[in-house]
């Protein structure tokens, strides 16, 4: 750690965060706000089968209305761009944007249409005509994993992308030698983060330029590179306008079918192209639903309570492409054991195609179904031992004073205190009145319920899991970057090279860069400068930014702090660690001398000749940051996945009205460490949004398809996000663990509250019930299972479990 | 056909076609781009204008049924270019946003709220915002924006414009 958290000026204080201005006057700069000179707009005609061969497609009637300009399929498409890009060594699994021979899920993309508007274009699919027949299908990722099941992608062979056993430690002998096993199986349900605003592209080409721009409501690692590969051009002709904000993303804002799509209509018609998803498109063909997995954990344990040794299989339903979906199952890895002292693991990560909706990076990247597994291990270790829950979790928990700390599967976690985050959580609550209270409300014929969950939040994020799961890629880097410019007048403008999804990013940077030089943060302007001109930058995922970017602007920050006493000194004729920086100038405290910022610019920018020898004009900086720890491939079977930990502790006090089956949150407590906080109030945002969001992983949201493979959760009347009614009011218990790794102590958060709130909410829900002798092991938990298995139970009917 | 709309105090006219929503008129004829499109089936209030003074899905009207309303958009909510509303500055100091999008909705349905009352239990406040889903806060720092804002409200030594059942008495 290079700074003392006693003298920070404006990093952890409450200072406002600086994009809202223009958010609040309406003014924000979304892509559906982006309006090109003669721009055409597209319509999509998706799939009505979950599979089927396109056998035609007429589009004469649609071609022949006014105003209606292209139809698109996915044939000419194919021959024109390259497929999109795989993660994973699957050659025959190839996907784009519009179906080619074909259709692999209900609401796939087979025809886009293009005319004078939206409307229009809608109109116009309406007459397209194509005919198919009707092939088998399979929607159930057990049923995919048979060999006779039909397969997705006949050519690869099988529905299987992916099917690794990693073993860490030695599971044969600590289960052999562990008085008590347990096993069980639970789901978690298809859900996403579903942003209010769709995924929406405009593009344009020059062709005497030679030139792509894009406009974009992105959240892409590599999105030029990408689009760039598809359309066949060379990536110096693709540019992304990075100061498109994002109306929300969470990770699945990753569009690239969409922006090649976009794309070669631009240039194959030579007029911009605009296409924003309706939310219909968006809900069943956007690509981006989330995980949807079966975990079959088996538990190695002791009297005590004490948790030695983990299987777990993990089994997700990819849908119908590979996407970034196998490498959901690849990130945990490197919190596999959660907070817990677990000393040996055996995982086997399966990933199988279907016939359903592409699975995109949802927040957490994996991680927060994993959790859920983990935690509900850990409340049936102490329900099987009679302990108290949160007992067991201390018992297990990785002490303060042994970080860093080597899990099995290769990951050195950081740092962590979480008895102590515990222990003011237990302290803030008032435990014992909480189930004073709990009791209460049972004697008041309800059923009542406590739920705990504790986990960890990686962040900084690396792409670890890619050589992991593929050793044909070699990457251990995922670089962030920033540049910093003090312009002749004396002031101060920064690039950033992502887009941005209300992390607060210029924020952060203008924080931590204040902090630095000791000049108020208020008057550095940031900029995202279109892709051409960016530095290599890897997007914010994996909770990286506080850390990637914030170190990127810290280190750029201190080279220019660096020069400026380097100037001075030198013209006080003494070495420069004589010469003391403060508040943007630089004295000598022996002679008295003072130069300040005024001063020390214009010799940079103006008088070369009292430039120290070999020193560069200007006052420009830059830093591109490699992820810290990110320094070796992986090693059979272990790597280092992300550098830091973030902690978070969960506690939820819930009632059940028996003859509704409603879940009422009565209280809702999360202890949270996420190390030095930048921003409080972004921190904070981020915290209560990731809970909402958990909420409605855990009761509310899923994309369900029925027998005959269409989505009928497509609308906001059905897949229910959960609005201000249904989300509690949510109290924060800070704790400060700093990360040595980082520059100010700080970890990640913007997954923080989403990984652990499904396993809470989930557990306070068992609770509840547990008195009717039933349980849930299915996200979400809907009302109306838990209304139907209370009545059953009451009229004493056994279970039916979720398959 | 020709449309005349009372838009944030000012008429305006347009050709617009009878099948266009409001909130299509808006954005494309008058280029006002603060409400915004999300679901377009009247749930997640991103396109939420006021009718009138309430609450209304843009989505959901014609552009056509809003002639002889006063329709207000985000855009008439700031007092002057570059300065902020009571309940636009409130969403500033908590915080009550993340990534914008559904802001302009959020805050005109804070604003008919605290028109109609400058006393909002947190009970009123999480009904006033329930037609209008964020994705990214959570409602915490909204809740407390509204709170913020209508502390202020009460405060500010200003006549409001509608007289709701707490407000109070002015000295004539």
């Amino acid at each position: 750690m290079s700074a003392d958290p006693a003298t920070f000026r404006f990093v952890s204080t409450n200072r406002r965060v600086r994009e809202d201005r223009r958010f609040v006057a309406g003014h924000g700069h979304f892509v559906a706000d982006v309006a090109l000179e003669g721009m055409l707009h597209v319509a999509i005609l998706p799939s009505q089968h979950p599979a089927a061969r396109i056998v035609s497609i007429d589009a004469s009637a649609a071609l022949a209305m006014p105003g209606v300009h292209y139809v698109l399929s996915g044939d000419e498409l194919a021959a024109a761009t390259d497929p999109l890009m795989n993660g994973l060594d699957t050659p025959k699994v190839q996907r784009h944007p519009l179906a080619v021979g074909q259709t692999r899920y209900a609401g796939e993309w087979v025809v886009a249409v293009v005319a004078d508007s939206r409307a229009l274009a809608e109109d116009a699919t309406e007459k397209v005509r194509v005919s198919y027949e009707p092939l088998p299908f399979v929607m159930n990722a057990e049923e995919a994993l048979k060999p006779d099941s039909p397969p997705v992608h006949p050519a690869h062979g099988s529905n299987v992308l992916l099917d690794r056993t990693f073993v860490w430690g030695d599971v044969d002998k600590h289960f052999a030698e562990s008085p008590r096993h347990l096993s069980f199986r639970v789901t978690w349900g298809r859900n996403s983060t579903v942003p209010i605003e769709t995924f929406g592209v405009a593009a344009s080409w020059d062709p005497w330029r030679d030139m792509l721009d894009v406009w974009a409501s992105i959240q892409m690692p590599k999105y030029p590179d990408q689009i760039a590969r598809a359309l066949r051009i060379p990536a110096n002709g693709v540019r992304v306008h990075q100061d498109v904000d994002v109306g929300g993303s969470y990770g699945v804002k990753r569009g690239i079918k969409q922006t090649v799509l976009v794309a070669h209509l631009a240039r194959r018609l030579g007029r911009p192209v605009r296409l924003i998803e309706d939310r219909l498109e968006n809900m069943r063909g956007g690509d981006a639903h989330g995980p949807e997995r079966i975990f079959d954990v088996e538990v190695a344990f002791n009297d005590d309570g004490i948790v030695k040794s983990m299987k777990i299989r993990a089994l997700d339903n990819a849908g119908a492409y590979a996407g970034r979906a196998p490498f959901q199952l690849g990130k945990p890895i490197g919190a596999i054991v959660g907070p817990y002292k677990i000393e040996s693991v055996q995982y086997r990560a399966q990933s199988v195609t279907t016939n359903k909706a592409v699975q995109e990076a949802v927040r957490g990247f994996g991680q927060a179904p994993t959790n859920y597994a983990i935690e509900t291990a850990i409340d049936k270790v102490a329900a099987a031992t009679g302990l108290e829950r949160i007992e067991v979790r201390r018992r297990n928990f990785i002490r303060k004073e042994e970080f860093p700390y080597l899990i099995p599967s290769g990951s050195t976690y950081d740092s962590g205190d979480y008895h102590t985050v515990v222990d003011k959580v237990v302290a803030h609550i008032d435990f014992a009145a909480m189930e004073r209270e709990r009791d209460r409300l049972r004697a008041s014929g309800l059923l009542a319920g406590i739920g705990i969950a504790a986990c960890l939040e990686p962040s900084g994020g690396n792409s670890s899991f890619e050589p992991l799961l593929n050793e044909k890629n070699t990457t251990t880097t995922w670089m962030d970057s920033c540049r910093i410019n003090i312009d002749g007048p004396g002031f101060v403008t920064v690039t950033i090279h992502n887009t941005s999804s209300g992390q607060g990013h210029e924020t952060l940077v203008s924080t931590v860069i204040g902090e630095v030089l000791q000049i108020d943060p208020d008057l550095i302007r940031v900029i995202r400068p279109d892709s051409l001109a960016c530095l290599p930058s890897n997007s914010p995922v994996g909770s990286r930014m506080a850390i990637m970017l914030g170190g990127a602007a810290f280190h750029a920050a201190q080279k220019l702090k660096a020069k400026l006493t380097r100037i001075a000194a030198h013209q006080f004729g003494v070495g420069e660690d004589k010469a003391v920086y403060a508040s943007g100038a630089v004295s000598d405290p022996n002679s008295g001398r003072q130069l300040g910022w005024a001063e020390l610019v214009n010799i940079a920018h103006r008088n070369f000749h009292l430039l120290p020898e070999g020193m560069e004009p200007g006052l420009e900086a830059t830093h591109v940051m490699q992820v810290p720890t990110g320094n070796k491939l992986p090693q059979a079977g272990r790597v280092q996945m992300y550098p830091c930990h973030s902690f978070e502790f969960h506690v939820v006090l819930m009632a059940i009205d028996p003859a509704l089956g409603k879940p009422e949150i009565k209280r809702y407590v999360i202890g949270h460490d996420c190390g030095t906080v930048i921003n409080p109030h972004i921190v904070k945002g981020m915290t209560l949004g990731g809970v909402a969001h958990g909420l409605g992983a855990a009761l509310l949201e899923e994309f369900v398809y029925d027998d005959e493979g269409h989505l009928i959760t497509q609308s906001f009347m059905d897949y229910l996000l959960p609005s201000s009614h249904e989300v509690p009011e949510v109290e924060i218990v800070h704790h400060c663990t700093p990360s040595p790794f980082t520059v100010f102590g700080q970890k990640g958060s913007g997954e923080s509250g989403y990984l652990g709130a499904p396993a809470a909410i989930s557990a306070a829900v068992n609770d509840c019930v547990s008195p009717l002798g039933i349980s849930f092991n299915k996200l979400p938990i809907r009302i109306s299972a838990i209304g139907d298995a209370i009545a059953d139970a009451q009229q004493g009917k056994p279970q039916e479990q979720a398959k | 056909m020709k449309v005349d709309l009372r838009i944030n105090g000012a008429s305006r006219s347009a050709d617009i076609e009878p099948r266009k929503t409001l909130l299509d008129a808006l954005r494309e004829n008058f280029l006002l781009n603060g409400a915004h499109a999300g679901c377009e089936h009247g749930v997640c209030g991103a396109c939420t204008v006021l009718i009138d003074g309430e609450p209304v899905r843009s989505c959901l009207m014609f552009a056509v049924q809003a002639d002889g309303y006063e329709i207000t958009t985000i855009e008439g909510v700031a007092p002057a270019p570059g300065e902020l509303s009571v309940i636009q500055d409130a969403f500033c100091e908590t915080h009550g946003l993340q990534c914008g999008y559904c802001t302009p909705g959020m805050i005109l349905a804070a604003h008919a709220l605290l028109q109609h009352t400058i006393t909002p239990t947190r009970e009123d406040i999480v009904e006033a915002i329930s037609g209008n889903i964020c994705r990214c806060t959570g409602y915490g720092q909204i809740i407390e924006a509204v709170q913020f804002a209508a502390d202020r409200l009460r405060k500010a030594n200003t006549p409001r414009p509608h007289h709701g059942a707490d407000q109070p008495v002015e000295a004539e």
